[in-house]
Parts: C-alpha cells; sequence; structure tokens
C-alpha cells in the first residue's frame, strides 16, 4: 500500500485564554493561516511565548477551545492520525520503554512491527528499562518512537530537542530525517533554533509576537547536505528577518545578500 | 535483597530486649497483675488451641477487612471527584471537615443508638471513622494529577479506561498507600473500642471481660495476638506493595 500522507490547512480565528482570578485574558493566537502540504516538512518559529506550543495542542485536538477550524486534506480519509513530540518527553515513569511505545497502540498490535520501530530508533536494548534510567538523549527517542509508533499521517513537534547537547541534537535530527523518509508523514516542527529549522524545514512559516499569526513563509529549496554552512544560514537568516520584519538572534556576524537558490526541486535525502 | 537477613537480625535482636526488659520488670514485679512474657506467651498457645482467641480475632479481623475495604474504596471515589469537581468539592467540603473532627467514640455511640447493637452500627462506624481520612489524602493526590501526561495521554487517544490504569492511578498510588497505612492503624484501634461497646464477640469484646476479671495476662495474650497479625499484614502486604509500586523510581 502506497503510503498516503494528510495536508493540513489552519485557519484560527482567535485563541484566547480566559483570565483566572483577576488574571487579564491572554490572546494567544490571532488571524492564523497557514496550508500545510501533504509529506510537507514545515518548521513553525517565532518568538517566545508567540503561540507556537498553542498551535499545536489545538491541531492535536488536546484544545477545542478556539475560533476557526482545520480541514484536512484528502476530506474523504477521515480522522488523521496525529503522532505528538512534545517539548519534554512525557513519558511515563511507571512504564517501561516497551509499554510506554506499546501503549499508544491498539492492544492486539503486531509485536514484530513494535520491536522493529524500537530498534530503528536504537532503544531495542533499553527496552525493559524505566524512563528514569535512561539519558536525556534517549527518552527523547522513545519519545520519537511514541509518535511513530501510531503510523503516523501528521506528526507535530514541539522543540523536541531542546535541552540536549549539540551533538545530542544532532544525532536525533538525523533520526528523524531518516524515519520521515522510511515512515512518511506530514511534519510541523515548532524551534527557535534557525540552523534546526533550515537543516530541517522544506518551508518555514515565521510566527508574529504574541497574538501570533504567520508573518513571513520561506520555502529552503537547498539540498540538505548543504545547509549547514555558515554562510547560508547568515544569508537565510537575514532574508527570514527581513520577511518577518523583526531581527531574530544572529549566530554569527557575517553578512551576505540574501539570495535564493534557483533549483525548483526540493531535495531529500 | 541481600540486606534483608541482616534486617531481620537486627528486628530480632531488638524484640529479645524488649522481652528482657519485660521479663526483668515483671519479675521486680512479682504481682499477678504483672505476668512475664513466659506465662503470657503459654497463655496465649493455650487460647489459641482450646479458648475462644482463634473466634475473637477472626471477627474482629473480618469486622476491620470490611471496614478498610469500604472507606479506601468510597473515600478514593469521593476523594478523586472532590478533587476534579469544585462543585461537588464545595457540597461536601464541611462535611468532610465536621467527620474528620467528630471522635470515633461519638460516631459510634450514636450508630449504636440509632441502629441499634448491631454488626451494621459497628462497621458503619468504624467506616466512617475512617472514610475522611481517606477522602482528603486521595483529593489531595488528585489535586496533583499531572497535566503534561493528561495531554498525552488526550492527544494519543488512550481513552477513559486505559488514562485511568496507566496515567491516572500509578500518580495516585503513593497517596492510595499512605490512606492504607495510616487507615489501617487506625481501624486497628477504632474498631476495639466499637467491639466493647457493642458486640458479643471480637478482641474488643473479649479484652472488656478480661478487664472485669482482672485477668491481665490472658488480656496481654490477645492484645499480643492482634498485634502480631497487625505487625504480618505490615510485613506481609503493605511493605512488599510498596515496593513493587515504587519499582520504577530511581
Amino acid at each position: 500500500m502506497a503510503p498516503v500522507t494528510v495536508g493540513l490547512s489552519i485557519n484560527i480565528g482567535e485563541k484566547r485564554y480566559p483570565g483566572h482570578a483577576g488574571a487579564k485574558t491572554v490572546t494567544a493566537l490571532r488571524d492564523l493561516q497557514a496550508r500545510i502540504a501533504p509529506s510537507e516538512f514545515c518548521v513553525i518559529t517565532g518568538p517566545s511565548g508567540c503561540g507556537k506550543t498553542t498551535l499545536l495542542n489545538i491541531i492535536a485536538g488536546i484544545d477545542h477551545d478556539f475560533a476557526g477550524a482545520l480541514s484536512f486534506a484528502p476530506p474523504d480519509r477521515g480522522a488523521p492520525r496525529i503522532g505528538y513530540v512534545f517539548q519534554s518527553p512525557r513519558l511515563l515513569p511507571w512504564r517501561t520503554v516497551r509499554e510506554n511505545v506499546a501503549l499508544v497502540r491498539p492492544r492486539h498490535a503486531d509485536r514484530t512491527e513494535l520491536e522493529g520501530l524500537l530498534t530503528d530508533v536504537g532503544v531495542a536494548d533499553m527496552a525493559d528499562a524505566y524512563p528514569a534510567q535512561l539519558s536525556g538523549g534517549m527518552t527523547r527517542r522513545v519519545a520519537l518512537a511514541r509518535a511513530f509508533a501510531i503510523a503516523p499521517d501528521l506528526l507535530l513537534m514541539d522543540e523536541p530537542f531542546l535541552s540536549l547537547d549539540a551533538a545530542a541534537a544532532d544525532r536525533l535530527r538525523s533520526l528523524l530525517l531518516r524515519l520521515v523518509s522510511t515512515r512518511p508523514a506530514t511534519v510541523l516542527f515548532v524551534t527557535h533554533d534557525l540552523a534546526e529549522a533550515v537543516e530541517l524545514a522544506d518551508r518555514i512559516l515565521v510566527l508574529s509576537p504574541s497574538p501570533g499569526r504567520v508573518v513571513a513563509e520561506m520555502p529552503i529549496v537547498l539540498p540538505r547536505d548543504g545547509r549547514r554552512d555558515r554562510d547560508t544560514l547568515a544569508a537565510l537568516q537575514d532574508g527570514l528577518a527581513r520577511l518577518a520584519d523583526h531581527p531574530i538572534e544572529p549566530p554569527n556576524t557575517a553578512k551576505i545578500a540574501f539570495s535564493r537558490p534557483n533549483s525548483p526541486h526540493r531535495t531529500h535525502k | 535483597m541481600a540486606r534483608f537477613p541482616a534486617a531481620l537480625g537486627e528486628r530480632v535482636a531488638s524484640l529479645l530486649v524488649a522481652l528482657a526488659a519485660w521479663e526483668a520488670a515483671a519479675r521486680i514485679a512479682q504481682s499477678r497483675l504483672f505476668p512475664g512474657p513466659g506465662s503470657v506467651l503459654a497463655t496465649l498457645a493455650d487460647e489459641a488451641l482450646h479458648g475462644e482467641l482463634l473466634h475473637d480475632l477472626g471477627a474482629t479481623l473480618a469486622r476491620v477487612a470490611i471496614a478498610f475495604t469500604l472507606a479506601m474504596a468510597v473515600g478514593t471515589v469521593v476523594g478523586i471527584a472532590m478533587a476534579r469537581s469544585r462543585t461537588i468539592d464545595t457540597l461536601l467540603d464541611s462535611g468532610v471537615v465536621l467527620l474528620l473532627n467528630l471522635p470515633a467514640l461519638v460516631i459510634a455511640v450514636l450508630l449504636y443508638i440509632w441502629l441499634g447493637l448491631t454488626e451494621v452500627a459497628a462497621i458503619g462506624a468504624v467506616t466512617l471513622s475512617k472514610l475522611p481520612t481517606v477522602v482528603v489524602t486521595l483529593r489531595e493526590g488528585a489535586r496533583t494529577l499531572d497535566r503534561d501526561l493528561g495531554d498525552m495521554a488526550k492527544s494519543f487517544h488512550f481513552g477513559h479506561w486505559r488514562t485511568f490504569r496507566h496515567v491516572i492511578l500509578p500518580q495516585l498510588s503513593p497517596f492510595f498507600l499512605v490512606a492504607s497505612r495510616t487507615g489501617l492503624a487506625l481501624i486497628w484501634k477504632i474498631v476495639l473500642v466499637v467491639e466493647l461497646l457493642g458486640r458479643p464477640d471480637g478482641i474488643g469484646y473479649a479484652i472488656q471481660v478480661f478487664f472485669q476479671l482482672f485477668d491481665v495476662r490472658r488480656l496481654i495474650a490477645y492484645a499480643l495476638a492482634f498485634v502480631a497479625v497487625m505487625l504480618a499484614v505490615e510485613w506481609g502486604v503493605l511493605q512488599p506493595l510498596e515496593r513493587r509500586l515504587a519499582r520504577w523510581r530511581r
């Protein structure tokens, strides 16, 4: 069966958090529109507190209290399966690695498939350990395995590699790209690390400060191998900042005129 | 596990010290009203084999078991409900506080007056004395439930049963254990008072009879048998359960 992923069109009029006990009502999102194509790897970035997590929670169905609509394409497909990788791993500490991943699957789901997934993310040796016995990188791998365990149509990722050291985050990004290439899914990935955004994205959406809406978007059409170059990063960042009309913290001081690569092909490697 | 024999040794040693002190005190006192451990243990064996001890012990343990189960079950449900709903919390809070501060003796006397000297009144009194502490403990536990894990369960469509079994229950288990511990200790004590007031059998009833006869030997023998069972439950059931539930902690 050829894997078919879903597209998503987001149209949020307004999302407010009611103020409790004298606190003021906060508007987290306003007039946020975006379309995500099937199989697209879309990275969402923006200043902290601009509603990125709120947006993912709405898409995940955790938060229903908003004005607006989400529609998934193709429409005749039924409810999409959505895998969510949270900012902290959110594993059940009282369940083993294997149990944590198995719990999101139907009770009689194929066991060999599960073991294959645990092997693919590199936690098969730790399958009987409890999360507290694992390193930070390992718990992120388990969280990744859990999200892929439901064979997601749509994968939501909320700064999933935050607070890992650079080398570990790097390995996990490669792992993610490998997983997405063999188990296709549409990905919505939130980060405020521009280098990470550029490395992963087919397209970057930039949100405004709160209340968040999309203020800029930029397709990244470079082949993935060439994206880690300092000058390229600086140029992309400069361009994004100009598009978003607010500055993004620079990783270095090199200033290179922004130019858009002309190759129209997205390169997946 | 390797430490267990050492722990057992220490326990036996401390028990021997207590017995020796008791024996010494009894020899100094030289009184029928202060028997030594030897004669008490002999009485204990004799009562178990030929007397009413096992019958009384069984009756008391049955009351403890029923009251404990009822209080834990009802208390858990009410406690969780109060933590989840402001309305239920507001409606029931005064009742819980009242019950918490009402002496068990008063509850027992009132129930005996209203329901007669019946088994229902006895078990009801013990249950009601224990209930509010379970409610308060479990309410506290249910209030601290991790929202992040709840959201996780929701986003992965766990459903009610999986969420309860794998997300909520494990978070409540420490509170459940605390409630069991303190609850059992409380029930042991209350149940004797209730039996003494209005039951024709059980350890509490026996204690009252021995009190009237000034039969200290049998009084202590009965009390010891009761304490032994309590310790067996603590070491044989509660502590292993606690270790099992805490397996995942590091």
